[in-house]
């Protein structure tokens, strides 16, 4: 059984993981085109029409992935965690059946109206078509954080007198102070995303010369769009989010800055290994008393570290832990960095000439999906060894019966899969670029 | 007020079944019914537009059964391991095949697609038809709440059956029945020309295969689960639904053959809830029936949530059922009629 929940957390993390690859993409498009979709009807302009168009069919590639390798993540709180959904399902159960009945709902039904409805509909019902389908992922995106933060941080519960626990205050629920920064924090990312996947295609156009009047309009949202969201990542709600782990989660916060003893003036460390022999962070570079001045605006507050917890407490895989918060927050800040400087680039006029910035922003495209990766799993592994932080251990949550090689079994079969749906959807994303964004979307039957 | 959440996870479930079951139906006689690839975009046209938001429905039904049984959604999410599993795989691999088929304009390409969208829709409908067949013979629950079954053992119903046995199985096979005649019934009332007199043809012979079908099963159920008698004798009123299905099931056949094209779909529409609701009817109010010992039943009553959830969802959960049924009255004004292609979604030959 203890091999079994091994596969358990694996499946469940890589199934999240790759899953979460298309809604951070779907929701940061999803304010970009309700932009677009603005500008197409302020300026009555055909080109905004192709663009949004475009953005809309791109936008519909990753929704459908994402619908695809959503429905095993709600399965999956059944078949391999019964112990946990029996446990909390009285809970986090109303969150994910608002998700169902209100966003999802919402989100699908818009998308066909966009999708298929061009020509049927006037501009300004088009228009409205895309604010809903904003409203809805960002819905979504709330509802799921929701559940995520209640899990972080559980409020508005009571424990009946079998030990499970209930809802007592939907409101409290929902209004969990945890998912303010988080919320802030994970939408951002979105649109960081979608940000730069954006000004990649819009780069790629320009630099192959095919469609550049488009590219510039990608490039030019892409970058505005990108460098206030990247600066917004850090300041203020990546600060906001590490204020509030350092209060609600001291452990997970002592744990992925590497902060192994307790501090006055404590160090921020900006590379070096957790060492798990000696305690230490092997070749550290450091910023002497930086984390206090961080957290708490003063060179001299103590920090606590992982020694003033019991090891029992520790988050079970504290180099990786450490090692995505430092991925995250490094490639964090580079992003502000290079949307910083083409925007600056852009506003001097020089942006589209300047071939080796836009080559830098083609080949970024990638790098916002592992900062959200490395921050989930950053969230995710600090939150261990609790599956409700502070009421059940994660290894009580897991299904009894399911033998540890049917989850091995089904976790291969899910990696066969997603690699293959991995291929697909690179594939297609290649087809609609190659297409372009001229003409009506590719040969839809309605 | 667990009684009402029973009958509304039900009712969402049929609508369900109801809805994303033209599609599994279409996928079903797809290749049958279509021979060009014209006839083919007009037969996926029938859908398109439309599956995805019937798959939500999936996602609220298990979201409601979530947070209104947890219990329940645990044991049997966890005791129908690797079914449910492989329904995830096909749901995916059918749902790709919807999306992406005509992205590529290749021959091979969009044949393979035609082939994955077709075995997936029937698998699902074999598989969901085994499911209710296991919730109504019943799963091996232990004291905890929790079972796990394989995928089959000897095929026989009993204290320790498999997720397949004799009746799990008719009720796959039932299920491909009907929901190809259901499907088929969709395409007669949303095509036109070859498609439609296909499809018409299927109709006839699903239909009465549909009859043959529904009565073996019904009469099975008195070997599998003979306490779902109990309730009917108790309250005879019940016996309304499968009437009603069966009476509904007769009206599709004969109002397809009058070329009463929306009121045979209507029809097979209310067949498939009303024999759905019958199932409930007789398996309330358990959720999850044992076979090992009555007493490990999981029951609206032991498998509930808390007082308070139960009724602030009252709430939001009527909130989004208007906005539900709103939007599926503006979709089907929508896309209301027959399938036209437009000029150019067809492809250069």
């Amino acid at each position: 059984v203890a091999s079994a929940l091994l596969y358990d957390r694996l499946q469940f993390a890589i199934t999240a993981s790759f899953h979460y690859l298309f809604p951070q993409l779907t929701m940061g498009l999803a304010l970009l085109l309700v932009y677009l979709k603005s500008r197409a009807l302020q300026t009555g302009d055909e080109h905004y029409h192709r663009v949004a168009r475009f953005w809309t069919t791109i936008f519909a590639l990753s929704f459908g992935f994402g619908v695809v390798t959503g429905i095993p993540l709600e399965f999956q709180f059944g078949t391999n965690w019964a112990k946990f959904s029996n446990f909390a399902g009285g809970v986090i159960g109303q969150t994910l059946a608002m998700e169902g009945v209100f966003a999802f709902f919402l989100e699908s039904s818009f998308l066909g109206i966009l999708l298929y409805g061009e020509g049927r509909f006037s501009p300004r019902t088009q228009w409205f078509a895309s604010l809903m389908l904003f409203l809805g992922s960002w819905l979504s995106g709330y509802f799921i954080l929701a559940t995520n933060a209640w899990m972080q941080h559980p409020v508005a519960y009571t424990v009946a007198a079998d030990g499970r626990l209930f809802v007592n205050s939907l409101a409290g629920l929902l209004a969990n102070p945890w998912l303010f920064w988080q919320f802030a924090h994970n939408m951002t990312a979105a649109v960081v995303t979608g940000s730069f996947v954006m000004a990649a295609v819009g780069a790629f156009y320009i630099l192959s010369g095919v469609h550049s009047d488009y590219g510039r309009t990608f490039v030019r949202t892409g970058v505005v769009a990108g460098a206030i969201s990247s600066a917004l990542m850090i300041f203020p709600t990546g600060d906001g989010n590490a204020k509030q782990v350092f209060e609600h989660q001291p452990i997970k916060g002592a744990a992925f800055e590497g902060l192994f003893r307790t501090q006055r003036g404590a160090d921020l460390f900006l590379v070096g290994q957790p060492n798990m022999e000696t305690l230490t962070i092997d070749n550290p570079i450091l910023v002497p008393s930086a984390l206090s001045i961080l957290l708490y605006t003063n060179r001299y507050a103590e920090v606590k570290g992982l020694d003033a917890f019991p090891r029992k407490d520790w988050p079970d895989n504290l180099p990786l832990l450490y090692y995505s918060y430092h991925i995250m927050a490094g490639l964090g800040t580079i992003f502000v960095g290079v949307m910083g400087l083409a925007a600056l680039w852009l506003w001097l006029g020089r942006l589209f000439i300047a071939n080796w910035l836009l080559w830098l922003l083609l080949l970024s495209a990638p790098f916002p999906y592992i900062a959200t990766t490395a921050g989930w799993m950053t969230a995710e592994l600090g939150r261990q060894p609790w599956l409700v932080y502070g009421l059940q251990r994660t290894a009580e949550g897991a299904s009894p019966l399911v033998h540890s090689g049917n989850a091995l079994f089904t976790l291969l079969g899910f990696l066969g899969l997603y690699l293959l749906l991995g291929i697909l959807f690179l594939f297609l994303f290649a087809e609609t670029i190659r297409h372009g964004p001229v003409g009506r979307s590719t040969g839809h039957a309605a | 007020v667990e009684t009402f959440w029973y009958g509304v996870i039900t009712l969402t479930l049929g609508i369900y079944v109801v809805l994303d079951g033209l599609d599994f139906g279409v996928g079903i006689v797809y290749l049958f019914v279509t021979r060009s690839e014209q006839e083919r975009l007009v037969a996926l046209g029938a859908i398109k537009p439309v599956w995805s938001g019937y798959e939500v429905l999936l996602v609220a039904s298990g979201g409601l059964l979530f947070f209104a049984f947890p219990r329940a959604y645990a044991a049997g999410f966890s005791g129908f391991y690797l079914a449910l599993i492989i329904v995830l795989w096909l749901l995916i691999a059918r749902g790709l095949a919807l999306e992406v088929r005509s992205h590529v304009d290749h021959l091979l390409w969009r044949q393979f697609w035609d082939v994955v969208f077709f075995g997936a829709s029937t698998l699902l409908a074999v598989v969901f038809g085994a499911a209710l067949g296991n919730l109504i013979r019943g799963v091996p629950l232990n004291s905890d709440g929790y079972f796990f079954v394989a995928l089959w053992t000897d095929f026989m119903t009993g204290p320790e059956p498999g997720i397949l046995d004799w009746y799990t199985v008719l009720m796959g096979i039932a299920s491909v029945g009907i929901l190809a005649f259901h499907g088929a019934n969709y395409l007669v009332m949303k095509t036109e020309d070859e498609v439609r007199t296909r499809a018409s043809c299927v109709s006839t012979v699903t239909g009465f295969a549909a009859v043959g079908l529904v009565v073996l099963v019904l009469g099975a159920i008195h070997f599998v689960q003979p306490s779902f008698q109990l309730n009917y004798a108790a309250h005879p009123v019940g016996y309304l639904f499968p009437f009603v299905g069966l009476a509904s099931l007769a009206a599709a056949i004969r109002f397809r053959r009058r070329g009463k094209e929306a009121a045979a779909f209507s029809a097979s529409s209310l067949f498939i809830l009303a024999m759905l609701v019958s199932t409930a009817w007789g398996s309330y109010p358990n959720v999850l029936i044992a076979t090992t010992d009555p007493a490990n039943s999981l029951t609206i009553t032991n498998a509930v949530a808390g007082e308070y959830g139960m009724q602030v969802a009252l709430w939001w959960f009527l909130i989004g059922l208007v906005l539900f049924c709103a939007y599926q009255i503006y979709a089907h004004r929508l896309f209301r009629g027959k399938v036209r292609l437009m000029p150019e979604s067809i492809p250069p030959e």
